[in-house]
Order: structure tokens, then C-alpha cells, then sequence
């Protein structure tokens, strides 16, 4: 693999014709540096359902990506309505999604949970009425 | 079976992407929830959904599906269209409903592994 890379891209809420966009681009990156398929597929899993969440909950938000040869960390931060019960907020199944987001085929309850099959590891902050900051790991020596 | 193949054993129209209908499908998947499609379709599956808003094409490319068919005659808006072309995702539409389709492939050797 070629040198660390790292980059930054800005999430609007609402903006569902750039939705995926981003986690796009990140999946552009590690094609480019060589990161083996199995690990750009559950990157690229990873951070689109992170985007959508942002883009379905939020007002605004960055997704930022740092790629070294171990590891590859994705960083959201939200400005957004915050989770009151993560626990509650990682059940499959469970969602707080208004009816016209479900219309489209999202808040089925499998964002998080699908982050976190993907992930190595997952840890959420969140202040309820500031916003959230997710942030995954996949480890890069890891084949599966 | 090729996405070519499969246009001509069922009654679909394709909306974008005509030059790559010589793709050999994976299998299929159904759904109308993205996130059940981004976590349990396969690379080179063909999708088929109700849904035609844009970021179906999102999470095709994403999973590099072999293409969207869409079901009950559904037509996407422009902008889907659109983006469909820009990035190579095939895009078509049936007249029938889900169930038949789905059966039809089945028929047709089709499967979900």
C-alpha cells in the first residue's frame, strides 16, 4: 500500500441528492491505495450507512478518513438531535426515522447495526441536543 | 447469466447503462429497505425494487451490483437517471410485479448466495 492518506468531506442534512457521495469517494480512495476488496467493502458498508445518518438526522456534518497501513479510521461528527439510549439505538430494528425517510427505504433499524458487522471496532458519542460522533476502525491486516 | 439474457427472458426496458448488459448476475436480491440491500445483496447480484429515488443508485454502485430492475412499471425521476449514467449503473423497468419477477429468475437458475 501506498502512504497514509487522509481527507475530510462536509455532510448536509437533507441533501439526499449527494447522499453517498462521500462514503463513494472514500471507497474511490482505498481502490486507489490498494486496500485489499474484502476491507473497502465493509469500509465502503460502514460509512455510507454513517453518511445516510447524518444526512437523515442531522443539519450538517464531516465525515473525516485516516488510512494508515494497519488501520483505516472514519470519524463522523454531527451536528445533529443526538442519541438519548445508544444501546437502544444499536437494536436491530429499531428507528426514530420520520415516515417520508422510511418511505425511501431507510430507518429500518439496520444503520448502526450494520456499521457494527462491519467494523472492527465502533464507539459512539452523543450529547442529546448537540450531536453524535461515530467513529470505526478496520483493521488492515485483518483478510476478512 | 448475462444481464442481457436476462432482459430478453423477462418483459423489461432498460432505462441507462446499455453497454454493460453483457455482465455476467451473481444472483438476486430483493428489497425495498437499502440498508437490508447494503448489508445482504452480493457484488455482481441484480436488485430488484419499488424504489427509484437516486441513492438507489448509491448503494448499487456501492455494493457494484450488476443493475436495478424496477418492478410495477415504476419509472425513476431525471436526476436518477442521470446518475445512474454517470456512474454506470444499470437501471430497468418491468411491468410486472416483484413476486413474478422474482420467480421468473428463479426460473431462470437465478439465486441469493
Amino acid at each position: 500500500m501506498t502512504n497514509p492518506s487522509e481527507g475530510t468531506f462536509f455532510l448536509n442534512g437533507k441533501d439526499f441528492a449527494n447522499a453517498g457521495n462521500a462514503s463513494g469517494s472514500l471507497k474511490k480512495v482505498l481502490e486507489e491505495m490498494g486496500v485489499p476488496p474484502p476491507l473497502i467493502r465493509r469500509a465502503s458498508i460502514a460509512a455510507f450507512e454513517a453518511e445516510m445518518n447524518t444526512i437523515i438526522y442531522a443539519v450538517a456534518g464531516i465525515m473525516h478518513y485516516y488510512v494508515t497501513p494497519g488501520t483505516i479510521r472514519v470519524v463522523l461528527q454531527d451536528m445533529g438531535p443526538g442519541i438519548a439510549d445508544i444501546d437502544l439505538a444499536m437494536t436491530e430494528g429499531y428507528s426514530t426515522a420520520p415516515d417520508y425517510i422510511r418511505d425511501m427505504g431507510f430507518g429500518s433499524g439496520m444503520g448502526l447495526p450494520n456499521i457494527k458487522k462491519n467494523a472492527d471496532s465502533l464507539a459512539i458519542n452523543s450529547v442529546v441536543g448537540e450531536g453524535t460522533t461515530l467513529e470505526f476502525v478496520i483493521n488492515l491486516d485483518k483478510t476478512a | 447469466m448475462t444481464l442481457q439474457e436476462l432482459a430478453k427472458g423477462l418483459d423489461v426496458e432498460v432505462l441507462t447503462g446499455d453497454a454493460k448488459l453483457e455482465r455476467e448476475i451473481a444472483g438476486g436480491y430483493v428489497s425495498d429497505l437499502l440498508s437490508d440491500v447494503i448489508g445482504n445483496a452480493k457484488e455482481g447480484f441484480v436488485w430488484i425494487t419499488f424504489q427509484v429515488h437516486m441513492n438507489i443508485v448509491a448503494a448499487a454502485s456501492l455494493k457494484g451490483l450488476a443493475g436495478i430492475i424496477l418492478v410495477n412499471g415504476r419509472r425513476p425521476p431525471q436526476d436518477t437517471l442521470q446518475k445512474a449514467s454517470e456512474e454506470n449503473v444499470i437501471i430497468m423497468t418491468t411491468p410486472l410485479p416483484a413476486f413474478e419477477v422474482v420467480g421468473r429468475l428463479y426460473e431462470l437458475g437465478l439465486r441469493c448466495r
